[in-house]
């Protein structure tokens, strides 16, 4: 086997196209995972523009409802799994083991494997627009309207064929980042001692680990039922289509939570760097992000008050859903204390953060309202929701991920972000997004429904939504402001130095953008707000530091090599999905194309394991 | 340059590097950590797969129920030798630690066979069951059972791979105590394998092996039965 799999030689390039093809930095790897999602993000928004022009006033007709249905469906869909989960794991790419203190993630080549599953995974389920069979049932596609006697095209393949793909990227990031964050921080950084990021990463794992098994089994059997005709969600043979629901919301709504933890981690570190005060109780806050965690679990019914349950399960519902809005609300006074008495620096990154904790609040406070049994049936499938949910994921996720962006960029890229166009880009996006999706809660307790492609002029909805399009071009206008600003640093020389924002974190002890080993010498931490205790003390000293820890000649330190098997794997992993659509009239080999993807990974899986991490021969950034 | 390292300047010893680099924070190696972490993903797994033939069982309209063709006598003897597999495992990470080189081979394929038997058994099982007129479409027990059933098999088979795997690296000299983790962490596996199946058993064989129709069929049934004594 060894013969098969040694014909190629090992990368051992750092630089060019073959070099991002096969690395296995976690700096790189969170770059790829960044531009790739920031790229599906503007897709995704595109898809909106569509929903939005076509509501803009009633009775038009610019797509048809069958369009309108799959703009919606892969809308939600891409943002959901494949814009705001990899821009969290771009982030704990980046940051996770530059904040730990670490060289490199646990499993170096599981984290270039996982990368490359997702963007097969995403190229594959947009696939779908080429044979114009876009799925379109919704984000959560529930049963039976699934079954193929109701989606005959191949849309909803599409669909849970890729979400299976993707499920295996996460988990295996998923389970990277928990063994990076368990074993590999650096001596004296205990539990308590780890940033928020850090923390919420953590939580954020554990839940994709449990949560995603979950939705895996559904999609099988949606998978099953429409391709080798099993029942489970067939009603004629007693097949029972509320499993469909309770399976899709037991994993839907930790993921609710595995969407929103890491932006508040993100926005745990810059509150208090502008601040310039350590994070107001921060025992407070992890235990509180502990009990989101856990208490996610136990309140995904309330995706379904209307199904019928029965009014027990209704209450205790009701009540569960209530209770994980303290934890939630502790989070927000322990943010507002840590602002209180701070000497407060706006910049864009700080902007960012208040904005994500103005808006997180509108959002919460709706979700409270449809945590109320009673009141959600009349809130149930209406643009209320759509306003919510808006609210926490686009004024939350979206607002605290770009905080991030903003905070970080100097980092991984050694160049700060324009202030000026930083600033535009925010205040485009805060009032475009409220002008977007605050006339939704009235339009929605007025009864617009959701998903519907267009409405009757005797509603009165039309001013309304004409004013919710007028801010979708808002909030396009700020999206271009990010990307110009984007572009624009990057083509400029490095100015950022080690650490702009005089920070806390052990990631601004490096130079930016780090070296490919990170750090010299394994760092001694000191505790929490490791760099403001080992700043305050040189300063004491009157031996202020002014950069980072010097380069060391990269031959000295054995990093992981290079590899092809991680995107080799990944192609025969994507081909085993993508082969569930080449279906021939065969007895016994009805997916011929399923097969070579099963030997393609079954190679991959052989030259990995043949493979040591480091190529003996091999030091790493020689090149660099 | 480096005014911030009150400890001094960096150690740009290889050798210093490289141990450090294999000290972990809880002192598991990343990779046994990884193999628990799986673990109690998959127990997930199983568990919604189990959740739902339990939560569809009694439930199919038409037959074969599996009190028609479930047999329990005939798995008590698979499920009986996959146990067995699971001491042929107990016994080759024994001969690894004791550098036994013929024990490895021999207890490694050892495992590796028991587990080709129970495959073998799930087979005929199957086959029999298609005879019968049980296919995955038939009923709610028909999916169920087989997707359940067949995923561990699954599971089963890809442990059978990798025992053959670490047989065929065995050849030469390769595992050995200072690599006895490749052995262990297939142990890990086998044995998760191992212990679901007994929860599968006790559920799909010894508890609802004796299920027959819906519940509300034979509800439905009583009156009809009545107007015939009238």
């Amino acid at each position: 086997m060894a013969t098969i799999t040694g014909v190629i030689p090992r990368p051992t390039s750092y630089s060019g196209v073959w070099s991002w093809l096969t690395t296995v930095d976690h700096k790189r790897i969170g770059i790829l995972y960044g531009v790739t999602a920031l790229i599906l993000m503007l897709v995704a928004g595109a898809e909106a523009g569509v929903m939005r022009v076509q509501l803009a006033q009633p009775d038009l007709e610019l797509v048809s409802p069958n369009v309108f249905n799959q703009m919606f469906t892969m809308h939600a869909t891409a943002m959901v799994f494949m814009v705001i989960m990899p821009l969290s794991v771009s982030f704990f790419n980046i940051v996770i083991p530059l904040a730990i203190g670490a060289r490199d993630v646990a499993f170096p080549r599981l984290n270039a494997f996982s990368y490359w599953v997702f963007l097969f995974g995403a190229l594959l389920m947009h696939a779908s627009f080429l044979v114009q069979a876009a799925p379109d049932a919704g984000w959560f596609s529930y049963a039976n309207l699934t079954e193929k006697p109701f989606s005959a095209g191949a849309g909803i393949d599409y669909w849970s064929v890729g979400l299976l793909v993707l499920g295996v990227s996460s988990l295996a990031g998923a389970f990277n980042f928990l063994v990076t964050i368990i074993n590999m921080r650096a001596p004296g950084m205990s539990l308590m001692a780890m940033p928020l990021f850090v923390w919420m990463t953590l939580i954020t794992s554990i839940l994709l680990v449990l949560a995603f098994p979950v939705i895996t089994v559904g999609l099988i059997e949606l998978t099953f039922d429409r391709n080798f005709g099993t029942n489970f969600f067939n009603t004629f043979k007693g097949g029972d289509p509320i499993l469909w629901q309770h399976l899709f919301w037991i994993f839907g709504h930790p993921e609710v939570y595995i969407l929103i933890l890491p932006p508040m981690g993100i926005v745990s570190e810059i509150l208090p760097t502008f601040s310039r005060k350590p994070l107001f109780g921060y025992p407070v806050v992890v235990f509180s992000g502990i009990v989101i965690g856990m208490m996610g679990w136990a309140v995904w019914s309330h995706h379904m008050f209307t199904v019928g349950l029965g009014p027990i399960a209704n209450s205790v519902f009701t009540i569960t859903t209530m209770l994980i809005a303290v934890p939630t609300g502790v989070k927000i006074f322990n943010w507002i204390g840590t602002l209180w008495g701070g000497s407060i620096d706006l910049k864009t990154a700080m902007l960012f953060a208040l904005g994500f904790v103005a808006l997180f609040i509108v959002g919460g406070l709706s979700g409270v309202s449809h945590a109320v049994s009673p009141a959600d049936n009349q809130q149930q499938d209406t643009y209320y929701i759509v306003a919510h949910i808006h609210y926490v994921l686009f004024g939350g996720s979206i607002f605290g991920i770009l905080a991030g962006v903003y905070y970080w960029f100097p980092k991984v890229t050694g160049r700060l972000l324009h202030e000026g166009l930083g600033k535009l880009n925010f205040w485009l996006l805060f009032i475009g997004m409220n002008i977007t999706f605050f006339p939704m809660h009235y339009v929605g307790m007025n009864g617009m429904p959701r998903r519907i492609f267009t409405y009757a002029e005797e509603f009165g909805w039309g001013s309304m939504n004409l004013l919710s399009t007028l801010g979708y071009f808002v909030l396009l206008v700020g999206m271009v402001v990010l990307v110009v600003n984007l572009i624009q640093s990057m083509r400029k020389e490095p100015d950022a130095g080690h650490d702009p924002w005089d920070a806390p974190g052990v990631e601004w002890t490096i130079s930016s953008p780090p070296p490919a080993y990170n750090f010299a010498e394994v760092p001694q931490i000191r505790g929490r707000d490791h760099y403001w205790i080992v700043k305050r003390e040189a300063e004491a000293a009157g031996q202020p530091i002014t950069s980072g820890e010097a380069h060391v000649d990269p031959r000295t330190i054995h990093m992981p090599s290079p590899s092809y098997w991680p995107l080799i794997t990944a192609l025969g992993v994507v081909w085993i999905g993508a082969g569930m659509f080449f279906e021939v009239p065969w007895p016994y080999i009805k997916f011929p194309v399923v097969s070579v993807g099963i030997v393609l990974s079954f190679i991959g899986t052989i030259g990995w394991s043949n493979e040591p991490a480091t190529a003996p021969e091999d030091h790493h950034g020689e090149h660099h | 340059m480096a005014q911030h390292r009150a400890s001094g300047p960096p150690t740009p010893s290889g050798a210093t590097q490289h141990t450090e680099e294999h000290a972990t924070t809880t002192g598991l190696s990343h990779r046994k950590l990884l193999m628990w972490l799986f673990l109690g993903s998959d127990c997930l797994f199983f568990g919604t797969l189990i959740a739902t033939y339990m939560v569809y069982r009694g439930q199919s309209l038409v037959g074969p129920y599996p009190v028609d063709i479930i047999d329990v006598p005939i798995t008590t003897i698979s499920t009986f030798v996959l146990l067995c597999s699971s001491f042929a495992m107990v016994q080759a990470l024994a001969a690894t630690n004791r550098d036994d080189q013929r024990g490895i081979k021999i207890w490694l394929l050892a495992t590796a066979f028991l587990g080709a038997i129970f495959i073998a058994f799930q087979v005929y099982e199957f086959n029999e069951f298609r005879a019968h007129g049980l296919h995955i479409g038939t009923n709610l027990f028909g999916s169920t059972f087989f997707t359940l059933t067949g995923f561990h098999g699954a599971h089963v088979t890809l442990g059978i791979i990798w025992l053959l795997g670490l047989a065929w690296v065995s050849r030469s000299g390769r595992l050995n105590p200072s690599t006895a983790e490749d052995v262990e962490l297939a142990g890990l596996y086998w044995h998760f394998v191992d212990i679901v199946w007994i929860v599968i058993f006790t559920l799909v064989y010894l508890i609802g092996g004796f299920d027959s129709g819906p519940v509300a069929e034979a509800a439905s049934a009583i009156p009809s039965a009545l107007g015939l004594v009238a």
